[in-house]
């Protein structure tokens, strides 16, 4: 019998097999539709706001903005490709239980699933970075490391979202979960404005949530004003997100795909 | 040129079936004892439901076995539990020798599984459907490709190779799961209600694949609440109710033990039927008769003498028939109810 991560990789042909087919559509929510959002407020809106506005710590608009949305845009991706796909693909007539019938476990089909996700958000902001440095929104060459930075942002969110999703009858809470999560921490995260621009009381929520961190790390890395404990508490708290979610979809898909 | 074909799939489907012929043992395929299934509450106002509750049987090499019952009988569960994609709640199980609960991966390996809903990638095309069910069991891209080929010849679907599978139709994409299932010549083949669905035609072509396969030497074994179709394809049936086995045998047997040869099937007119009854339970003492809500049936050795003694007490039924009895029979004869309500 072949090792566990072969039996991984075999899953994982699966969804590059069907990325061969499904790619152009993903193209326009995962790529174009950040990128929009860069040039519409980051140029466009940042050409309202000025440069130097003190609150935004004496950089242009363009340079704040671009980090932030590089996480959001990563949170969101990392969401879309978790819950959607897995919501789907767990019932009568998807991928899942259909793998389940071959040598592969549980695990793999997982495994394999999480491989697919991870490249499509590194590839998502692999695009994303290179346009931002084009468009001289990045102030360090540490702005390299935005790259790993948005992708442990996007598989935060997406780990938890694959242990949800496959626990689901239906795919409409998903609906809901763009709703009531992605939106909110889409805006009041630090994205579009700093979170010091927020009341006092209302900070902290914001420093609880992990697109916060996401976005700090991208934008501090982005500027070069890293400040490497802060960094590491981020990147603490992003990895932990992503151990408890992963924790939670093994048991999950085994107890749901060999239910 | 057919038989050619036919010829080379018996060559690559059946080197198990050889095997077992050579070392000439009784080989054991699956063996249950006191399996249980219990699935735990949905949630915290529900109740945990039994679907299988404690049932013995053995299957053998070569024999095509059915689980014959309504939905709901615990058929479907009895599959999930062969196929080791649902561990057993309590009881014992082996699966051609093993343990699924240790050895799921090596057992799946040599299974092949015919879910109800197809469950093809309707986005990938019909060879894509079979490379990809081919490399899960890690095959060469080469060898899928020649087992493909084959295949689609066996499910006459040759031509349709390239096309996308939303562009079949319903028994097409049935028949194109039969041949996914074959992609790493199982030994074992585990369909569950393989017909369902399926208009008439498409049925008989189905029927006539998996009669091939089981001349094969494939073991097949399936689920049904289609008579016809357990009569057609299965040497030897269980009958299942509300998780228990009820009855087994091979259809002939079932029907020997639990039926008369012939059954007499009345209809009346409507609100007749009581007073029908009435009457013909003061002729014949001694056959058994079963009421359904449009129709009598009266269980006989000679259905012709029996409509003699209808028409000499004076009944006039607006129709009857007189048929051999089918496992249908069986089924009412052991729960009381019909198959499909």
């Amino acid at each position: 019998m072949a090792t566990a991560d072969a039996m991984a990789l075999r899953a994982f042909q699966y969804w590059i097999l069907r990325y061969r087919r499904t790619w152009r559509g993903t193209v326009v929510i995962s790529i174009a539709n950040p990128l929009l959002f860069l040039v519409a407020i980051g140029v466009g809106l940042g050409r309202l706001v000025g440069p130097d506005a003190a609150a935004l710590g004496g950089v242009d608009y363009l340079a704040f903005f671009a980090p932030g949305i590089l996480a959001a845009a990563a949170m969101q991706n990392g969401i879309i490709e978790a819950a959607f796909p897995v919501a789907v693909n767990r019932g009568p007539g998807g991928a899942y239980p259909v793998a389940a019938g071959t040598p592969l476990e549980p695990e793999d089909i997982l495994h394999g699933h999480l491989l697919f996700m991870a490249s499509r958000v590194v590839l998502s902001a692999a695009v994303f970075v290179a346009v931002m440095v084009a468009f001289g929104a990045a102030r360090s060459p540490l702005v390299l490391l935005t790259l790993p930075a948005a992708a442990l942002t996007a598989m935060a969110f997406a780990l938890p979202s694959a242990a949800w999703a496959v626990t689901l009858t239906d795919i409409r809470p998903v609906n809901g979960i763009f709703k009531w999560v992605v939106m909110p921490l889409y805006l009041f995260s630090g994205t579009f404005f700093a979170v010091e621009q927020l009341p006092a009381v209302v900070r902290p929520i914001v420093y609880a949530t992990p697109l916060w961190h996401g976005v700090d790390l991208c934008r501090s890395l982005s500027l070069g004003t890293v400040s490497w404990p802060l960094a590491l508490v981020h990147i603490g708290y992003l990895t932990c997100l992503c151990g408890l979610g992963y924790l939670m979809a093994r048991r999950l898909y085994r107890r749901h795909l060999h239910a | 040129m057919a038989i050619e074909y036919f010829r080379a799939g018996v060559k690559f489907l059946l080197h198990s079936a050889r095997f077992s012929t050579i070392i000439a043992m009784p080989d054991v395929l699956v063996e249950a004892a006191g399996l249980v299934k219990r699935y735990p509450p949905r949630d915290r106002h529900g109740t945990a439901f039994t679907a299988v509750d404690g049932i013995d049987f053995v299957l053998r090499r070569g024999e095509s076995f059915g689980f014959l019952g309504p939905n709901g009988a615990g058929k479907s569960s009895t599959m999930r539990m062969i196929a080791c994609v649902s561990p057993p709640t309590s009881g014992t199980l082996r699966v051609l020798g093993m343990d699924p609960l240790t050895q799921g991966r090596e057992i799946r390996a040599r299974l092949g599984v015919v879910p109800q809903d197809d469950a093809l990638d309707r986005d990938l095309t019909v060879l894509e459907n079979l490379l990809i069910y081919g490399r899960y069991f890690g095959l060469p891209k080469a060898t899928i490709a020649t087992r493909s080929a084959r295949l689609l010849e066996f499910a006459q679907l040759a031509e349709r190779g390239g096309e996308r599978v939303d562009a079949l139709s319903g028994g097409m994409r049935r028949r194109l799961t039969i041949a996914r299932s074959l992609i790493n010549e199982p030994e074992i083949l585990l369909l569950d209600e393989p017909t369902t669905g399926l208009d008439p035609q498409a049925r008989h072509v189905l029927w006539d694949r998996l009669f091939r396969l089981k001349q094969q030497g494939v073991s097949l074994i399936l689920t049904t609440h289609y008579m016809d179709e357990a009569e057609q394809l299965c040497d030897r049936l269980v009958v299942m109710d509300k998780g228990h086995i009820v009855a087994q045998g091979s259809p002939a047997e079932l029907i020997a033990a639990h039926s008369t040869k012939e059954v007499l099937e009345l209809r009346f007119e409507i609100g007749e039927q009581d007073k029908a009854v009435a009457k013909l339970r003061d002729a014949t003492i001694r056959d058994r008769l079963e009421e359904l809500p449009d129709r009598v049936l009266w269980y006989t050795a000679e259905g012709e003498a029996a409509l003699a003694v209808v028409h000499q007490i004076g009944l006039r039924p607006a129709t009857a028939m007189v048929r051999r009895a089918s496992l249908e029979d069986v089924f009412l004869a052991l729960t009381g109810r019909t198959l499909v309500d």
